[in-house]
């Protein structure tokens, strides 16, 4: 067994997925382009798929409360991995889905994840879907994630995502689409740091199709140095419906920060809002921690700390 | 001596905001600031704290000239300072900036005991955010709370009363009545409130940039306006 998890493998899981240990419920591990560890349990099944890289994931339906783990973690400078995971949750099942992807670059090629995600959530349905971003090694290869999550709604099926990006990836493009049939709820909160010359752009792609279709995308920013980052956001009201979408960015040094909202209404029942704010940090917000002992380095972190929590 | 301002000048856009201001504050003294707006109170607040810089003159803590050094350096010296406006952030709940004055790992048991003392329900806001989904009064309360912590050696508070209505305000001014049981050492307030001059050990007027008269309560309202009706102080004075 040459593939086993070790010290680098373990740290890049802990950062995406805290996980110390082999998590609990089903998992599937996938270490440079290929599965490592698999687990399923009586109401998950974990398939890989035949035409194309990745693994089709079925939740039986009224399952409650279990978690799946798929943690991508790739060591392996100059490695281009593509695959496409796939989700089928049962009517009424309630799962917490946990992935992300972790790369450690020592050397100069670059290294990409890109994954595909599709959750498919048949009626009743609930999904918390939790995904971290991360990258580290010395290397000046490149670090670049770009994922694509397409999210398929049927009546009554609700799914939070919550992703995060915070250190050390170099590009990442992240798609984001949602198609929603009547009393759904797509909930994206999106929380991304860029450093150096990092560039990062989001773009979500919301449809509210059902009556009672609701979403709540929330992104919020901090880009520094040299970084530069793209929010757009989409969002399509074409029954009576609810989309409230906000970004919020603080900028530091020579960074810069693009934000295009777009929402359509195609119908007279739609009620759509769009908040975008980018700015520094505010200059009282750093006087009143300062007041407090820390000093303006201290305070700063603070606030950015409490802005990405 | 605590504290000692000398000769201190802070000009701005051709007006004398503050013109030539002495004054020495004594360890462990009760010293209210009134006067009408735009008299330069916050301004003279500010620069004992470090986030206005005199043009000249000398801020002296303790014997040591304080005036060059950066707000969190005095901070560490022992001062502390209330806003007039309390600051928002995003993310950053009651309990982590609570965290942040103690300067060091409070439980949540001891921020909610800090926040009865405030007339804060503790329970319901410690884990909230110190946003703008609360309201001035609230927002007042936490200044108050952050600073009492902090246990600072001179505490400054500015307008503490402001933005808040007047049901709240009879519980406020329980707190600075009980101050001796959250503030240990010295505290300027500045205020408009004859309850609060009332419990200062002096009071000191500021007129037009500069400090006008110090006396007791008593003789700085009846020498200003001839009677004691504190809502009528800002009104005689401009
Ligand atoms: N940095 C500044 N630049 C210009 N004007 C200022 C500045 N700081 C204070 N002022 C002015 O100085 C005056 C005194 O302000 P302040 O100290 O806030 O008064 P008070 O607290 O007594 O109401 C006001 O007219 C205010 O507008
Ligand atoms: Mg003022």
């Amino acid at each position: 067994m040459e593939e086993k998890i070790n010290k680098i493998d373990k740290e890049l899981l802990g950062e995406i997925s805290n996980l110390e240990n082999i998590p609990k419920g089903a998992y599937n591990i996938r270490k440079n382009g290929k599965g490592i560890e698999r687990k399923v349990t009586e109401n998950i099944n974990i398939v890989t798929k035949t035409d194309k890289p990745g693994i089709d994931i079925y939740v039986k339906e009224n399952t409650k409360f279990e978690f799946i783990h798929i943690p991508v973690i790739i060591t392996e400078s100059g490695l281009k991995d593509l695959v496409y995971n796939d989700f089928h949750i049962g009517k009424n099942a309630n799962v917490i889905i946990v992935a992300g992807c972790g790369i450690h670059n020592d050397h100069h090629k670059d290294s990409e994840h890109d994954g595909i995600h599709r959750f498919y959530l048949e009626e009743g349905a609930k999904v918390r879907y939790i995904e971290k971003h991360y990258g580290e090694g010395s290397g000046d290869g490149k670090r670049i994630l770009n994922p694509v999550t397409e999210v398929y709604l049927k009546a009554g099926s609700s799914l939070e995502m919550e992703s995060s990006q915070i250190k050390g990836v170099d590009s990442t493009i992240r798609e984001t689409k949602g198609e929603l049939e009547e009393n759904t709820n797509f909930v994206v909160s999106e929380k991304i740091m860029t450093h150096g010359k990092q560039f990062a752009k989001t773009i979500f792609d919301v449809q509210l199709n059902g009556e009672n279709a609701s979403t709540h995308v929330t992104s919020r920013s901090v880009a520094t140095e040299d970084s530069e980052q793209f929010f757009v956001s989409k969002i399509y009201g074409n029954n009576k419906c609810f989309a409230h979408s906000e970004c919020d960015a603080i900028i530091k040094d020579n960074a810069k920060v693009t934000a295009t909202p777009e929402i359509t209404a195609n119908n007279v029942e739609a009620n759509l809002i769009h908040e975008a704010a980018i700015g520094k940090i505010a200059g009282e917000q750093l006087i009143k921690l300062m007041t407090l002992g820390l000093s303006e380095k201290e305070a700063e972190e603070e606030i950015i700390k409490g802005f990405l929590r | 001596m605590l504290l000692q301002l000398k000769d201190i000048c802070f000009e701005r856009e051709n007006r004398k905001i503050l013109d030539n201001i002495n004054l020495d504050i004594d360890l462990g003294k009760f010293v209210a600031i009134t006067g009408p707006n735009g008299s330069g109170k916050s301004t003279l607040a500010k620069i004992i704290m470090g986030i206005e810089k005199p043009d000249s003159g000398k801020v002296i803590l303790n014997g040591k000239d304080i005036t060059k050094l950066p707000i969190d350096e005095r901070a560490k010296l022992g001062i502390s300072f209330a806003f007039q406006q309390p600051v928002k952030f995003k993310g950053i709940t009651i309990y982590d900036l609570l965290k942040m004055a103690a300067q060091k790992q409070i439980t949540k048991k001891e921020a909610c005991e800090t926040l009865s003392k405030v007339g804060l329900c503790a329970k319901e806001y410690v884990d909230r955010e110190v946003n703008g989904s609360l309201s001035g009064g609230e927002l007042k309360r936490i200044e108050i709370a952050t600073v009492a912590l902090r246990g600072a050696k001179l505490t400054i508070f500015d307008e503490p009363e402001a933005g808040i209505d007047l049901w709240s305000f009879n519980n406020l001014i329980q707190v600075f009545e009980n101050m001796s049981e959250i503030i240990k050492g010295t505290t300027i307030i500045i205020s408009h409130q004859e309850r609060i001059l009332n419990i200062a050990d002096e009071v000191i007027l500021m007129k037009a940039g500069k400090i006008q008269e110090i006396g007791t309560s008593k003789q700085i309202l009846e020498k200003t306006i001839g009677n004691t009706t504190c809502c009528k102080i800002n009104n005689a004075l401009k």
